[in-house]
């Protein structure tokens, strides 16, 4: 058994065992670690598959942060794990017929097409006009062709981004009650006469002739 | 014996597998029904690498960037919203999401 084989046995088993405690391990934090763990072990798989820049993607964006986004909304839910498991074990048996037809299926389609197929040869080096070895690059193949021959899905990509995080932000945006900023559109419809009252007022008024026993109240509305 | 495609379409095959065992018997917990869709991504993801390292062809992994670009944002605005929908109800518990029901 060459290195390989040793490194890929190891993480699969660490990969499979670790989603296993994914789906059924009680506490949601610990979920999430093991997903992680998961993911660790995916990115050991796609560097012995020679996917240098997609595992390092993996890392940095999947464990790096959407990982980390599910660590802080299941430490912020309080979710109640005891009530969110009742009937765990009731669906076992559905879920064991499913889980072993959906194995069984696939395992028919992989052993019966694909088991011919050999490794590509390690390493190709190929040299190029001038006589070097070409210094093969995944990180740069992979960019020659994103950027050259999808282009165009790379856009849409660029603005399920943009539709996504504005979404995000949208949804969980809360409005405080104790917020005294200005709303813009209130402050733009406003009109003149919403705010100044011309009033026009008598330089000199004629006293209202009043019965002499009501002065008090008289002096108290003319100073109002 | 030498790692052929077989083996890693075999190991992508079950951790489709467990992921939707999960699926099934988690059926209450929102947050690990998000967590099993992570991991089917993550198996077809495992196969779509898998093709293209043994068959040459880089069209695969730019595939797989895609998907890791399309789940990221899954990821978030699925998480948004199950933040809404506990800010709301106080309860994660898909059995008693009945509100929209006739």
């Amino acid at each position: 058994m060459d290195a390989t084989s040793f490194f890929f046995y190891l993480f699969s088993a660490v990969m499979l065992l670790s989603a296993f405690r994914v789906v059924t391990v009680r506490n949601p934090v610990h979920a999430v670690l093991f997903l992680m763990l998961t993911f660790s072990q995916a990115t050991g798989l796609w560097l012995l598959l020679r996917a240098e820049f997609l595992a390092i993607i993996l890392v940095l964006v999947y464990l790096g942060a959407v990982m980390v986004l599910f660590l802080f909304v299941v430490m912020m839910l309080d979710a109640h794990a005891e009530s969110l498991r009742q009937g765990f074990w009731r669906n076992f048996p559905l879920a064991l017929v499913v889980g072993g037809l959906i194995s069984i299926e696939l395992a028919i389609v992989v052993i019966g097409g694909f088991h011919s197929v050999e490794a590509p040869a390690a390493g190709a080096a190929v040299p190029d006009a001038a006589g070097f070895i070409a210094q093969h690059s995944n990180t740069a193949e992979l960019g020659r062709l994103i950027y050259t021959e999808y282009l165009f899905p790379l856009e849409v990509v660029v603005t399920i981004l943009l539709v996504a995080m504005i979404a995000a932000i949208a949804l969980t945006l809360r409005k405080r009650k104790d917020n005294k900023a200005i709303e813009p559109g209130l402050q733009l419809r406003v009109q003149p006469r919403d705010r100044v009252r011309l009033v026009n007022v008598a330089t000199v008024r004629r006293a209202p002739a009043a019965p002499a026993g009501d002065a008090d109240s008289t002096a108290q509305e003319g100073a109002s | 014996m030498t790692v052929s495609l077989a083996h890693y379409l075999t190991v992508a095959g079950i951790l489709f597998a467990i992921a939707m065992v999960g699926i099934f018997m988690n059926r209450k917990n929102l947050i690990v029904l998000l967590m099993a869709i992570e991991l089917i991504l993550l198996a077809v993801n495992i196969n779509f690498v898998a093709f293209s390292a043994y068959l040459g062809d880089l069209h695969g992994q730019v595939f797989v960037f895609f998907i890791l670009t399309v789940a990221a944002a899954e990821a978030a605005i699925g998480l948004a919203i199950l933040m809404l929908l506990f800010r709301n109800q106080s309860n994660i518990n898909v059995d008693e999401l009945n509100t929209l029901r006739g």
